[in-house]
């Protein structure tokens, strides 16, 4: 650094070896924190249960020095669904800020993008039409696996339902809003005409829950969810100058188009992962990435805070489904009741100053 | 420089010509805008393409800088086929700002003029010393150095202008692109960027823009492309260009052109079909259609 004569105004840089970034002091103590709360609330929703177990405990425990008892209930019991619920909120969160910063719009989440409805109707259509088909599907790949081909598929019809030489951000809402539409009545029309036993099962899978999720479906979310992450890091130095709109980004040196188009792909994946792990919840993907942006005070959305942003609140949503209220709510109807009024609580502040 | 040296292309491949169309055909979809184009930027001035609405200027400008891709021919910069090139590798030399870009709200000036130096920094490198020193060099000679903490949404269309424009210098390339930098500009904003290109111009670099005001593009420029219907009436330096007869020609104007009061260009008045008076209008031999 030259130092002295650097005015403040230039973010100043920070450089380890070959490694150089812009230090932004504000961001990086921003995410550290969100973290530092993702890793508490992820400890207390462990702890909290039949059979509480302190803080200490479980920090402990999950850094490899528990007692038997605790390891069983924590590793055995309790951690499948924490950290269900850690990646499906990563998972939510990185994938609204990715949706959105290509759209260029806040209201562009995967919901709107058709992964929700798709691999809603497709898990619908296979819990109520008990037909042989639709069974031998189930019981061959599993519903959370059909239930994320579905939302892919959607996704993927969607963005080239929306292609013309190029993508546009409101072409590709208003295709997203249309597609999704139509796997809503495809939903409701399956619910409507359904036998009323298989109604409720499709009902409590709608709604989006962590209940009772295994080791095994969690696993295999989890490696996805990397891998999905690893590729989205990759690419996203390239994608920097894309909120500046295509043209200035291609005159920047970007090939646009392609890094839409792995980083769309990604979004939609993560998107389909979620909701094949935790059903369509609602509300986290378009929220947690506002809130991270807010409280990052960044123009466009920070993709690592928003990712923890959609942790926290997807696990502190479960930790209030479960025991704030004497019967237990599926996550999704808490995630949608907590999240809403924030971010309109901080659309009003913004207002105010 | 004359109009020969200027058309020359096999003199300009091996001189100091930088960039050039050679033979290009362009369009959008089936429709062909411009058809087996040849055009040769002299360097170390301004060149302005002027020409009626629709006529490829922009579609020109865009293919030069490789926004759109010819269906035939080729556009060369530094003697090499653009297309065969790494876009990282053109952005480096060749600074380019779209029509009316749009900034997210709340980005600050001092961190979309980072943004240029984007194609100079990699996912290891992404930010040193030598690119906070360029951003302010940038800022300064843009004049906006005062305005490096405040959001760009916050700024008058000039200041905005002007910040693009650092951004693009922040880039570090001798060739800038402008593709209509005065629009939506009043014309006391429209005159302080154009004086503001022209300071790049005097610090050595080839500027190449669009514009729709001729006036201004003929006070401004060393070097005018008239096109029309895709393809280019006339080019070459403001004095030798404009007259009425091209006016007419590619404008379907009536103007009268006469002497710039203030400069040495010539200085075009738009004849319409009311608000002149019979016996004001001077009689030239390069008036057209008149009476």
């Amino acid at each position: 650094m030259s130092g002295t004569d650097v005015k403040r105004s230039v973010a100043p840089g920070v450089r380890l070896g070959q490694v150089s970034f812009v230090w932004r002091p504000w961001l990086v103590s921003v995410t550290l924190l969100l973290a530092a709360a993702t890793f508490l609330v992820f400890c207390l929703s462990i702890g909290v249960g039949d059979f509480p177990i302190g803080l200490s405990r479980v920090i402990a425990t999950i850094l490899g020095g528990g007692e038997r008892v605790d390891e069983f209930v924590i590793m055995d019991l309790r951690m499948p669904r924490a950290l269900a619920g850690l990646i499906v909120g990563v998972a939510l969160g990185v994938s609204g800020a990715l949706t959105q910063s290509i759209a260029r719009n806040p209201l562009a989440s995967p919901d709107i993008l058709g992964v929700t409805g798709g691999a809603g109707a497709v898990a619908v259509f296979l819990v109520t039409v008990s037909g042989g088909t639709a069974a031998a599907v189930v019981s061959a790949v599993g519903l959370s696996a059909a239930a994320l081909a579905g939302g892919l598929g959607t996704g993927l019809l969607v963005y080239f339902l929306a292609w013309r030489r190029g993508i546009d951000g409101f072409r590709l809402i208003l295709i997203g809003i249309s597609v999704s539409a139509v796997m809503e009545a495809i939903t409701t029309w399956l619910l409507a005409t359904a036998d009323i036993k298989d109604v409720a099962r499709a009902q409590a899978w709608l709604v989006g829950s962590l209940e009772g999720r295994s080791w095994g479906e969690v696993r295999v979310a989890l490696w996805c969810t990397l891998v999905l992450l690893v590729v989205v890091s990759c690419v996203a130095f390239q994608f920097k100058p894309m909120h500046l709109g295509d043209e200035v980004a291609a005159g920047l040196g970007v090939r646009y188009s392609m890094v839409r188009a792995v980083l769309l792909l990604c979004a939609v994946l993560l998107a389909a992962v979620a909701v094949s792990a935790a059903g369509p919840v609602p509300f986290v993907a378009l929220v947690a990435p506002q809130v991270a942006m807010r409280l990052a005070r960044c123009p466009t959305p920070p993709l690592v805070a928003s990712g923890m942003v959609g942790a926290s609140l997807l696990i502190g949503s479960d930790l209030v489904a479960r025991t704030a209220l004497p019967i237990t709510l599926p996550v999704g109807v808490v995630t949608a009741a907590i999240g809403g009024p924030f971010l309109v609580c901080l659309l009003v502040r913004a207002n105010l100053r | 420089m004359s109009a020969e040296h200027i058309t020359d292309i096999e003199s300009a491949a091996q001189g100091d010509t930088r960039l050039a169309a050679r033979g290009v055909t362009v369009g959008y979809g089936g429709r062909t805008v411009i058809e087996n184009l040849d055009v040769t930027i002299p360097p170390g001035v301004i060149t302005t393409i002027i020409g009626p609405n629709g006529c490829g200027k922009s579609t020109l400008l865009r293919t030069l800088t490789r926004l759109l891709k010819p269906a035939e021919g080729a556009v060369v910069l530094d003697g090499e086929d653009i297309a065969g090139l790494r876009t990282r590798d053109v952005a480096k030399k060749l600074g380019l700002l779209p029509q009316a870009p749009v900034a997210p709200e709340g980005l600050t000036v001092a961190d979309l003029v980072a943004k240029g130096r984007h194609p100079h920094q990699s996912w290891l490198r992404q930010w040193s010393s030598d690119d906070a020193g360029v951003v302010e060099r940038a800022l300064a000679m843009t004049g906006v150095s005062d305005l490096a903490d405040r959001p760009v949404d916050s700024l008058s269309g000039g200041q905005r202008q002007r910040v693009w424009i650092s951004m693009t210098l922040a880039q570090g390339t001798d060739l800038l692109l402008l593709d209509e930098p005065t629009t939506y500009l009043d014309l006391a904003h429209a005159i302080d960027v154009l004086d503001l290109v022209d300071d790049l111009h005097e610090s050595g670099r080839t500027v190449v823009m669009v514009l729709h005001d001729l006036n201004l593009a003929t006070r401004y420029s060393d070097n005018l492309i008239v096109m029309r219907a895709g393809s280019i009436l006339a080019q070459g330096h403001p004095r030798d260009v404009i007259t009425a007869e091209l006016l007419d020609e590619a404008f379907g104007l009536r103007a009268t052109v006469i002497d710039d009061p203030v400069g040495d260009r010539p200085l075009i008045v738009p004849i319409g079909r009311t608000h002149v008076r019979p016996g004001q209008v001077p009689v030239r031999t390069s008036q057209v259609r008149l009476g």
